[in-house]
C-alpha cells in the first residue's frame, strides 16, 4: 500500500502544494481523495526538496487544506491502449465516459510520448485526396503531414474538417485500416455533437476514437487531451499499422489553458501572456505526426484553431504556422460572399506538397497548374487594389481579364458543395479551363508544351 | 555525494555543494541524464538537463565530469547525423528504436570502423597546437586531417606506421616541455562554448558562390561572412537554406536543424543522398554533416545544438576547409535561451528574452571568419542563420539584434512568397555589405562589367518601385512610354532573373558566367527597346510580339553549358524590334 498524505499545505488555482513528501518523482501522477469519496487526478509539476507542487486536473473546487488524502501512484500519466479503443468516447483526461466500462488494456504508455528520431522517419509522399479542389490542387494534403486549419469564430472550419474526413476516407487507396482520432478541447457541446453526428452519417463512427473536453470541462484536463489522443493515434498507427487522421479542435482553447496554468504557477509571461515555452509545448503535440520506417501506419494531423480577432499574427496561429507543414487559412470576406469552403488561397500552403504530386502521384502538370494559379490569383489582388482606387472601368484590358478570372476562380474552383467530391483530373482540368480565360502570354509559369496541350481558347464559354 | 534537490522542467537544483564549476558537464539521476551547470551560488547549484526529466526524484545522484560540455572531433563526423549534444542518431536508433529514450549513451564516433591513416610526422618533429599529424580519407571528397589539440605541444617521440586504425588507437606519442607524454589518437575533444583558436583573420574578398542569382549578383555573401534570412512562416527560409546547402561552393556544409520540423530533417537526409555535387560528382552527403534537434526534442539540447554545430565547423576550418553553416532557425535557439532563463526566474528584457540575448548572438556570429589556421592552411566558416520573427514582425528582438551582427540581410517577403516568387528575397529591403569587398573578385573572375551591370539592374528595380507608387494610384496606362518600358523591363528582371526555379534542372544552379550573360541580355533588351521607342514603336507592340516573354524564358531555354545561345537571343531581340518599326 502506497503512502498517503493527509491534507494539503497550499491551494492556488489548479495548483496544490504538499510538504514533507519523500520519493515523489517529476511528472508522477497522484490521486487525491476527498472526504466525500470522490477522487481527482493530479500530476507533479515541481519539486523542491520535500516540497511538491501538484497540478489537479479536475480543478481544486471543494478542496481544503484538511479534507484530502493524496496517494502517489508511482507512474507518469499513462493512457491504457488496446485495439478495442475504436468507437469509444473518453474524457479529456482519457477516462471512458461512454458507459461501456473500462478499457481492457494490452499495454499503457506515457502520454507525453518520446521524441521521434529524425532518422527513423519516413518522408511523407503519399497524397490524400480530399475531393476539395482548392486543397487537392493548391495545398495538397499528404499522409503523415500536419496541416492546420486557421479559422475564425463563425467560419465553416468544422464543416470543412468533416468534409475532408468523409471524402478522404473513401478515396481509393485508404483501405480498411483507416481510423480517426478526434480530440475536442474547449469546444461547445453543439460542435462535439455536430462531429459525432457527421461521423455517424458517413458511417465511420465505429472507426473513431473521441476525446471530449468541452468548454465547461476543467481547463487543466485540456492540457492532457491532445496528448492522450496522440498516444492512442501513435499506438494505432505504429503498432496496429493503421492510417490515422487526428483532428484537434480548438488549439486556441488549448493554448489558453496552457497560459492559465502557467500564470497560476507564477511563470514569466511572454507575448500576450502566453508562456515562453508555448512553442516547445505546441511542437511536442504537432511533431507527433508522421510515418516511421518500421510500421505501415501513419499519423496525419488536422489541428483546427480559431484566430482571435482573425489575426494571423496572434501567438497561437503564428507559432503553429512555424511548426506545422503549411496551413489552410479561411477567409471571412469569401465566406460572406457565400463561397464554401472559404479558403483564402494566397496565405495557404502545403509544404510537403511538392514531393507528393506530379507524375506517379497525381498528374504530370499538377505543379505547373498550381504555380500558375497562385501567380495569377496574386495578380488578381493587385488588379482589385487598383480597381478600388481608379474604378474598374479604367483598368487596362489585361487587368480586366484578371478581375474576371478572380471572380470565376472563386466561384467555380474554390467554391464547391459540401458533398461534392471532385477527382484530381476534374480539379486540374478545371484549373486549366480557368487559366485559359486569361491571355495566353500572361501565363508565365508554364512552358510552351504544357500550354499547347492544355490551353483552350474557348474556355471562357464554359463559364458564361 | 551530491543529489538532486529540486526539479522544474529541464532545470534541476543541487543543494549545498562546492564541487561543480560553471559550464561543467554533469550526469543527473539514476538514468545518467546529461546536463550542464548554468549557475552556482553558495547554497545552490543549477543544472540544465538536456533530456526529459520525467521520472527524476530528489535524492538521485548528480555526478560531475570535471570538464565542460564538449564535442568529440575526429573522422566519421561528415555524412553523419547528430542530435544537439552530438549523439549520433543512427546509433540511437539501433539502440532504442524509433523513439529516443532518455539516458542513452552512445559513442560519438564509430569505435570499430578502421580508417586508412597516413602519418605526416616523424620521430623528432616538434608539433604545436593545431598542427596536422595524420590524415585519412573520411568520405569520397573530404580528407580528414588529424589536428593536435590546440592546448598541446611537444616533440614526437613515437610514431606508428601508416595503416588501418580505429579512432581510439594510439598512433603517435608526444612529449611536452614538462616531460609529460601525451598519446594521440585520431580524435580529440573541445568545449563547445569556446571558439577554437587561429593565427589571424584574413580580409574578406572571396564570394561564397551559391548559384542563386538574387544572392550572387544582387546580395552577395563572402566566404567567412555572416548572413541572416528572416521571414515569416511559409516564406521559404528552409527552402532557401536547402538550396544554399546543396549548391554553394563550400567544401563542407554543417546543417543545423535547431528546433525545426522532423520531416524537414528526413527530407534533407533523403534528398542530399540522392543529389550529386556538380563540382565533385559525388553525393552531397559526402560533404554534409547534419545536426538535428527538432522542436519536440529537449529544449536545453536545442540551445547546445548551435554551439555543437559551430565547433564542428571550426574544427574542419582548422584543417583548411571552407565551411558553410546553415542554422535553421536561430529564433528557436533564442527561444530556448528564453525558456531556460524563465525557469531560472531571471529578470527578462524585451518580450521575455533574457538581457544577454544580444551578447549570445554576437558571440555566435563572431565565430565566422576567413582565417589563417595553425595547420598552415587558410580556412573559413560562413554562417547563414534563418530567423523566424514572431508574428512576421521584423522589429522583434531576435531579428533586430541579429541585424546588428550580420553583414548580409536577406529579408523574405510574404507577398512574393504568396505569388510563388522564389527565392522570396525582397530586393528593396535586403542588403549586403560585402558587395564592395567582393567587387574585385567579380571584375577579375567573371567580367569587368559585372559590377556596372549589377548597378544598372538595381537601378531598374529601384525605378520600378518608385513608379509603382504612381501606378498604385492611377494605373499603368497613363504612364509615358519610356516609363512603361521601365515597368516592363523591371518585370523581366523580376521574373526572368531574380525568380529562380529550384526544381528545374538548369535553373536550380546557375554559374556566375551565365548570370552575367543574362544581365547582359536584359540590359541589351532595354537599350534596344529604348532605341525602338525613339523610332516610334509602342511598348504595347513589343509586349504583343512576345519578346519580353522570350527573354524571361531564357533561364529555361538556354542550358547552362551553352552560353553561345545568348548571341542567338540577342540577334532575335534586334530583328524582332526592327520588324516592329512603323513604316
Amino acid at each position: 500500500m502506497a503512502l498517503q498524505y493527509v491534507g494539503l499545505n497550499e491551494i492556488n488555482g489548479p495548483l496544490v502544494v504538499l510538504d514533507n513528501v519523500t520519493n515523489a518523482f517529476y511528472d508522477e501522477v497522484v490521486e487525491i481523495r476527498l472526504e466525500n469519496g470522490t477522487s481527482r487526478m493530479g500530476r507533479v509539476v515541481e519539486i523542491t526538496g520535500r516540497r511538491v507542487v501538484l497540478q489537479v486536473f479536475e480543478g481544486t473546487k471543494g478542496l481544503s487544506l484538511e479534507n484530502t488524502r493524496t496517494r502517489f501512484t508511482g507512474h507518469p500519466m499513462e493512457m491504457p491502449l488496446s485495439g478495442d479503443l475504436l468507437g469509444r468516447v473518453f474524457s479529456g483526461a482519457g477516462k471512458p465516459i461512454d458507459a461501456l466500462g473500462e478499457i481492457y488494456a494490452e499495454k499503457s504508455a506515457d502520454i507525453n510520448g518520446k521524441p521521434l528520431n529524425p532518422v527513423s522517419r519516413e518522408y511523407p509522399r503519399n497524397y490524400i485526396r480530399t475531393g476539395i479542389s482548392a486543397i487537392d490542387a493548391l495545398m495538397t494534403l499528404i499522409r503523415g503531414q500536419k496541416l492546420p486549419i486557421f479559422s475564425g469564430s463563425g467560419l465553416s472550419h468544422n464543416k470543412l474538417a468533416v468534409q475532408i474526413v468523409r471524402q478522404a476516407q473513401i478515396s481509393e487507396d485508404s483501405g480498411e485500416d483507416f481510423a480517426i482520432v478526434f480530440a475536442a478541447m474547449g469546444v461547445k457541446n453543439d460542435v462535439a455533437d455536430y462531429f459525432r453526428k457527421s461521423f455517424e452519417e458517413s458511417g465511420v463512427l465505429q472507426k473513431v476514437v473521441m476525446f471530449l473536453n468541452l468548454s465547461n470541462d476543467p481547463i487543466i484536463e485540456r492540457i492532457l487531451t491532445p496528448r492522450c489522443a496522440l498516444t492512442v493515434a501513435e499506438y494505432l498507427a505504429y503498432e496496429k499499422n493503421m492510417h490515422i487522421l487526428v483532428i484537434l479542435t480548438d488549439m486556441t482553447s488549448y493554448a489558453e489553458a496552457v497560459r492559465e496554468f502557467s500564470s497560476s504557477k507564477g511563470e514569466i509571461p511572454g507575448r500576450k501572456g502566453f508562456p515562453g515555452y508555448l512553442y516547445s509545448d505546441l511542437a511536442s503535440i504537432y511533431e507527433r505526426a508522421g510515418i516511421i520506417n518500421t510500421a505501415k501506419g501513419s499519423v496525419t494531423q488536422i489541428p483546427i484553431l480559431t484566430m482571435p480577432n482573425d489575426d494571423i499574427t496572434h501567438p497561437v496561429p503564428d507559432l503553429t504556422g512555424y511548426i506545422t507543414e503549411g496551413q489552410i487559412v479561411l477567409d471571412r470576406n469569401l465566406d460572406q460572399t457565400g463561397v464554401y469552403p472559404s479558403i483564402s488561397i494566397l496565405p495557404s500552403l502545403s509544404r510537403l506538397m511538392k514531393d507528393g504530386i506530379g507524375e506517379g502521384y497525381t498528374r504530370i502538370d499538377h505543379n505547373d497548374v498550381s504555380n500558375q494559379l497562385f501567380a495569377s490569383y496574386a495578380k488578381v489582388q493587385d488588379a482589385r487594389a487598383l480597381a478600388q482606387v481608379i474604378g474598374e472601368d479604367e483598368l487596362s484590358p489585361t487587368d480586366k481579364a484578371f478581375m474576371k478570372f478572380g471572380l470565376l476562380f472563386e466561384q467555380h474552383f474554390v467554391a464547391q458543395r459540401p458533398d461534392e467530391n471532385r477527382t484530381i483530373e476534374e480539379t486540374l482540368d478545371l484549373g486549366w479551363s480557368l487559366l485559359s480565360t486569361l491571355p495566353r502570354e500572361s501565363l508565365d509559369r508554364v512552358n510552351e508544351q504544357m500550354l499547347n496541350e492544355h490551353y483552350d481558347e474557348n474556355a471562357a464559354e464554359k463559364f458564361s | 555525494m551530491n543529489t538532486v534537490y529540486g526539479i522544474n522542467g529541464p532545470v534541476v537544483k543541487v543543494k549545498d555543494t562546492k564541487d561543480f564549476s560553471m559550464m561543467e558537464k554533469v550526469f543527473v539521476g539514476n538514468k545518467r541524464l546529461i546536463g550542464e551547470v548554468i549557475s552556482i551560488t553558495s547554497d545552490e547549484t543549477t543544472i540544465q538537463v538536456y533530456e526529459s526529466t520525467t521520472g527524476l526524484k530528489p535524492g538521485e545522484p548528480v555526478i560531475g565530469s570535471k570538464a565542460p560540455m564538449s564535442v568529440v572531433l575526429g573522422p566519421g563526423i561528415i555524412s553523419n547525423i547528430f542530435d544537439g549534444i552530438e549523439r549520433p542518431l543512427r546509433s540511437l536508433e539501433t539502440l532504442t528504436g524509433a523513439f529516443i529514450a532518455e539516458g542513452t549513451t552512445v559513442a560519438v564516433l564509430e569505435t570499430d570502423r578502421k580508417w586508412n591513416v597516413t602519418l605526416t610526422v616523424k620521430q623528432g618533429d616538434y608539433l604545436t597546437g593545431g598542427q596536422i599529424y595524420a590524415t585519412c580519407p573520411e568520405t569520397e571528397v573530404v580528407e580528414h586531417r588529424c589536428l593536435l589539440h590546440p592546448d598541446l605541444k611537444g616533440e614526437v617521440i613515437k610514431v606508428s606506421p601508416d595503416g588501418e586504425y580505429t579512432v581510439n588507437d594510439v598512433i603517435c606519442v608526444i612529449k611536452d616541455s614538462l616531460g609529460e607524454e601525451h598519446e594521440l589518437t585520431l580524435k580529440h575533444e573541445w568545449p563547445i562554448k569556446q571558439p577554437r583558436p587561429f593565427v589571424s583573420r584574413r580580409p574578406i574578398n572571396t564570394p561564397l558562390i551559391t548559384g542563386q542569382r538574387v544572392i550572387d549578383t544582387i546580395l552577395p555573401i563572402a566566404k567567412g561572412g555572416t548572413a541572416a534570412i528572416p521571414g515569416g512562416f511559409g516564406t521559404g527560409k528552409t527552402m532557401t537554406q536547402h538550396q544554399l546547402a546543396k549548391w554553394c561552393d563550400a567544401d563542407i556544409i554543417v546543417y543545423i536543424g535547431c528546433g525545426e520540423r522532423g520531416n524537414e530533417m528526413t527530407q534533407v537526409l533523403e534528398e542530399f543522398s540522392g543529389l550529386i555535387d556538380p563540382r565533385t560528382n559525388k553525393p552531397l552527403t559526402a560533404r554534409t554533416v547534419l545536426i538535428a534537434n527538432t522542436s519536440n526534442m529537449p529544449v536545453a539540447a536545442r540551445e547546445a545544438s548551435i554551439y555543437t554545430g559551430i565547433t564542428l565547423a571550426e574544427y574542419y576550418r582548422d584543417m583548411g576547409y571552407h565551411i558553410a553553416i546553415m542554422a535553421d532557425s536561430t529564433s528557436r535557439w533564442a527561444e530556448a535561451l528564453r525558456e531556460i532563463s524563465g525557469r531560472l526566474e531571471e529578470m527578462p528584457a524585451e518580450e521575455g528574452f533574457p538581457a544577454y540575448l544580444p551578447s549570445r548572438l554576437s558571440e555566435f556570429y563572431e565565430r565566422a571568419g576567413y582565417v589563417d589556421t595553425f595547420s598552415g592552411n587558410a580556412g573559413s566558416v560562413t554562417i547563414i542563420g534563418a530567423v523566424s520573427p514572431q508574428g512576421s514582425d521584423f522589429s522583434e528582438p531576435v531579428t533586430q539584434n541579429t541585424k546588428r551582427f550580420v553583414r548580409c540581410f536577406w529579408e523574405l517577403d510574404k507577398s512574393l512568397a504568396y505569388a510563388r516568387h522564389y527565392p522570396a528575397i525582397n530586393w528593396n529591403d535586403s542588403y549586403s555589405e560585402y558587395a564592395d569587398d567582393l567587387a574585385e573578385y567579380y571584375i577579375d573572375n567573371v567580367n569587368m562589367d559585372f559590377m556596372k551591370y549589377r548597378q544598372q539592374i538595381s537601378n531598374i528595380l529601384h525605378e520600378e518601385s518608385k513608379l509603382m507608387e504612381i501606378v498604385k494610384l492611377i494605373g499603368s496606362d497613363v504612364l509615358p512610354e519610356d516609363q512603361k518600358l521601365v515597368m516592363e523591363i523591371a518585370a523581366v528582371v523580376r521574373t526572368g532573373f531574380l525568380q529562380q526555379n529550384a526544381y528545374h534542372k538548369d535553373d536550380t544552379y546557375v554559374p556566375l558566367d551565365k548570370q552575367f550573360r543574362m544581365m547582359n541580355s536584359i540590359l541589351f533588351l532595354y537599350s534596344q527597346c529604348k532605341f525602338a521607342l525613339s523610332e516610334g514603336v509602342m511598348v504595347s507592340d513589343i509586349t504583343k510580339s512576345g519578346l519580353f516573354d522570350r527573354v524571361i524564358k531564357m533561364k529555361y531555354d538556354i542550358p547552362n553549358d551553352k552560353p553561345e545561345m545568348f548571341h542567338t537571343l540577342e540577334a532575335e531581340i534586334e530583328t524582332t524590334l526592327k520588324g516592329l518599326k512603323p513604316e
